[in-house]
């Protein structure tokens, strides 16, 4: 019924680039969805997307930055660091806001600091389903 | 923001299985079905392996 109703309106929306579509994705969450005509999805992962953030920060969560060291410490930073980017204007805002958690013991903190990265992460996600139904490839 | 290490992992569990139903499934109530059974495959990874460690760590 719900699919019904939506495939209509969605079916006459004029096509969207992939990549605009892409980087819309990347940079608000959701926003990629809305823009193809999704925007019960689109509402969906935006919520859920800033809420893990959201609470990321509340949680004193630290952001990962690029550093290396051995090969394990490096993946996990370098890894880490680019699931904070995923997470597009959110972790931008809060960068440009000062934002700046130290690497701290806590399971408070720690589960902030993945809370963070599981936003972006999830934001990969929401992205690349962006990518499949702006390109036909998905419903 | 203190939550215990419990609420914190159910509220992971949420946020993941919200996303994964709705991005992998075509349906509202295949999405409903699926990020239930994510949500409750979470669940139950979270007590076992709770468990697990509870007689691994004594």
């Amino acid at each position: 019924m719900a699919q019904a109703s939506t495939t209509p309106a969605v079916s006459s929306l004029p096509a969207k680039s992939p990549y605009l579509v892409l980087i819309v994705s990347w940079l608000l969450p959701g926003a990629g969805h809305f823009l193809l005509g999704r925007r019960g999805r689109g509402a969906i992962i935006f919520v859920t997307v800033l809420a893990a953030f959201v609470l990321g920060i509340l949680m004193r969560g630290a952001m990962f930055e690029p550093k290396t060291g051995d090969l394990l410490t490096t993946l996990i930073q370098y890894g880490g660091f680019v699931a904070n980017l995923l997470g597009g204007l959110f972790y931008l805002l809060a960068i440009w806001l000062g934002y700046s958690e130290p690497d701290q013991a806590g399971h408070s903190h720690d589960y902030g600091a993945k809370f963070l990265v599981a936003a972006g992460l999830l934001n990969l996600l929401a992205m690349v389903d962006a990518w499949e139904i702006a390109k036909g490839t998905k419903d | 923001m203190k939550l215990s290490n419990f609420e914190m992992a159910v509220l992971f569990a949420l946020f993941s299985s919200v996303v994964l139903g709705v991005v992998t499934k075509r349906t509202d109530r295949e999405r409903v079905r699926y990020g239930l059974k994510c949500f409750c495959s979470f669940m139950l990874a979270l007590f076992a392996i709770g468990w697990a460690m509870h007689f691994l760590h004594g």
